[in-house]
């Protein structure tokens, strides 16, 4: 019985004397969408490229839909797809070249390669472009041939490697159209993003990656309420109000606020709302007039940060 | 972005077709390893259609060779380049397809770098298929070289003895040992990271190979170092051999140590290809 998609003990890649990925245990279970977050260089590549039977795990071991990934790699590569900055298509190919040669490689003949070529073509409204070399189609077309092209066989596990990275909003709202629609069929989806709203959007459970090993686990909610109930944003009308205003709140709120760049803002994450009805009468009978008081959950940027002591976004693509 | 492109991307993704395409066809058998071979080979012919400049090297270069050597050297060497050129037809044929044969290694160091390799590598075929499908491939733009090369060489003067039918089988050994030789520029390939440093290396390994060699000078003139080289060569017992078929003369060991040679590099070079490929960097 294999009720799990992947699962991994204490998987391991060394490059030289980097641990790239540093013993990650994993059990995803099938259907869905896992995401492994985490800033560039963080090991999410490496961990992918190892599950999807690329590369050799240097240590640890890994099952992938039942099969182990170095023994019965076989197995593996005839179940998943792979879509991602390191599993592309040809560019000086045509799009339905491209296809044609996925789907002949997968023993299609002939009329049957090219009829199955066509279907994806058309369902990713790329028909038009068919006859065109892929070097010359536009980011969002370019992903939309890459994802097809792991479609041509109907795989039960999907691998996505930043499927949206350098996209434009809207290139990158049709690739989550498209794995919404992938998951609705069943498939499972295993998805890597430096975007900390992607995760947000697409991911069922999220594993955050960190210098190749994994520092939190859990749903979206769940990793956010691990850093406290929320944030508290307040902005005061007059600058030289915010030191009263700071320690009026801190006072009632029962934490210490930080300021910002902001000579208005007082920041503050909360560990329970309970004080803030009091603390908003509190600064009203001391006559501070407030432009801003915000209330909200945290965002997964807060937990990246309050999980890893650096913002997930600010490490740029080497 | 042009104008073009932004008209076509107004055409989003059709959700409820890909989720029917995902369920549309029956997965069909998995194809042999000669079918997935042909199909890479296949991808190659296509590269050539759409960048039809990759064949520069294997038109101009066999062309530039042939003329060059035969007019530079043939009054030196042979008394004149008429009669140099019943020595050096068979062997400027081989050295023009053997140098063709690095470009192997930096095309898929290209593959590489670009990230299509990883999408063949994450297919379930039989895993050697990818590289023997390119060599395949490049055996066209080789026979390519041979054609030309022989064209050349038959329109300054050269006459072989052993007629259309020696010279197709001494392209034919040439071809067979060139899709052997491929396999160190595969290997290398997966070992060293840019196209320019493989490209270095081959040109450093096949220098000694194709010059240190009796392609263009009878080796008893030669000093006894050189003729030490020569003799252990395996470039040489091919030149010998494909001249033996091309001239209709009588075929000595040469054909089987040529041969031998081709096997060998394939088991060495192939198994040591094979080897990086399950974990390349």
């Amino acid at each position: 019985m294999t009720q799990l998609a992947i699962e991994t003990e204490g998987l391991t890649k060394i490059y030289g004397d980097t641990r790239a990925v540093d013993g990650i245990d994993l059990a995803i279970p099938r259907g869905g969408v896992h995401g492994f977050l985490g800033p560039n260089g963080a090991g999410k590549t490496t961990a992918i490229r190892m599950l999807a039977t690329l590369i050799r795990p240097d240590g640890g071991s890994g099952r992938v839909l039942g099969y182990d990934i170095e023994r019965q790699s076989d197995e593996v590569r005839s179940r998943v797809g792979l879509t991602g900055q390191f599993a592309s298509v040809d560019e000086d190919l045509s799009g339905l070249e491209n296809l044609r040669l996925i789907a002949r490689l997968y023993g299609f003949r002939g009329a049957a390669a090219t009829a199955r070529a066509d279907e994806l073509l058309a369902a990713f409204s790329l028909d038009d472009a068919a006859d065109r070399q892929v070097k010359k189609y536009s980011g969002g077309m370019r992903r939309r041939i890459d994802i097809a092209a792991s479609l041509v066989v109907s795989p039960e596990l999907l691998f996505l490697d930043e499927p949206t990275t350098g996209l434009d909003p809207r290139a990158r709202n049709e690739v989550w159209d498209i794995i919404r629609a992938l998951v609705r069929h069943g498939t499972t989806v295993m998805l890597t993003t430096q975007y900390l709203d992607e995760a947000d959007q697409l991911a069922d459970r999220i594993s955050v990656i960190d210098s190749g090993r994994i520092i939190a686990e859990g749903t979206s909610s769940e990793l956010k309420a691990s850093v406290g109930s929320g944030t508290v944003h307040v902005r005061v009308m007059h600058r030289d109000d915010r030191d009263t205003a700071r320690a009026i709140l801190s006072k009632e709120l029962g934490v210490e606020l930080d300021t910002t760049h902001d000579p208005q803002a007082l920041v503050a994450a909360l560990e329970d709302r309970s004080g803030v009805t009091r603390a908003l009468a509190a600064l009203e009978s001391a006559g501070i007039e407030l432009a801003q008081f915000a209330l909200g959950q945290p965002t997964l940027d807060e937990v990246f940060l309050a999980l890893t002591g650096h913002a997930a976004e600010d490490e740029e693509a080497a | 972005m042009s104008a073009q492109t932004a008209t076509e991307e107004s055409a989003a993704p059709r959700t409820e077709a890909i989720a029917s395409a995902l369920t549309s066809v029956a997965r069909p058998p998995r194809p042999s390893a000669l079918s997935t071979s042909v199909t890479f080979g296949w991808r190659a012919l296509l590269k050539i259609k759409h960048v039809p400049e990759q064949l520069f090297d294997v038109t101009v270069f066999p062309v530039m060779m042939t003329l060059l050597f035969t007019y530079l050297f043939g009054g030196a060497i042979a008394g004149s380049p008429a009669d140099y050129i019943a020595y050096i037809a068979p062997g400027v044929l081989v050295q023009s397809v053997l140098f063709i044969t690095m470009y192997t290694g930096s095309n898929l160091r290209t593959d590489i770098d670009r990230g299509v390799f990883d999408r063949f590598r994450s297919l379930p075929i039989w895993r050697p298929s990818p590289l023997v499908g390119m060599l395949l491939g490049d055996g066209i733009r080789f026979l390519v070289a041979s054609l030309i090369t022989a064209a050349v060489c038959l329109a300054i003067g050269w006459r072989p003895g052993g007629g259309v039918l020696g010279v197709g089988a001494g392209i034919a050994l040439v071809l067979v040992f060139a899709f052997s030789l491929g396999w160190i520029w595969t290997f290398l390939s997966l070992v060293l990271r840019t196209p320019q440093a493989i490209m270095g290396v081959a040109g450093f390994t096949l220098m000694p190979l194709l010059f240190g060699s009796n392609i263009f000078v009878d080796p008893s003139t030669m000093p006894g170092w050189l003729q030490a080289w020569v003799d252990v060569n395996p470039v040489s017992d091919l030149v010998t051999a494909v001249r033996a078929l091309m001239d209709g003369t009588a075929l000595g060991g040469e054909l089987a140590m040529a041969l031998l040679w081709s096997a060998g590099l394939v088991a060495v070079f192939g198994t040591l290809t094979m080897w990086r490929y399950r974990d390349p960097r």
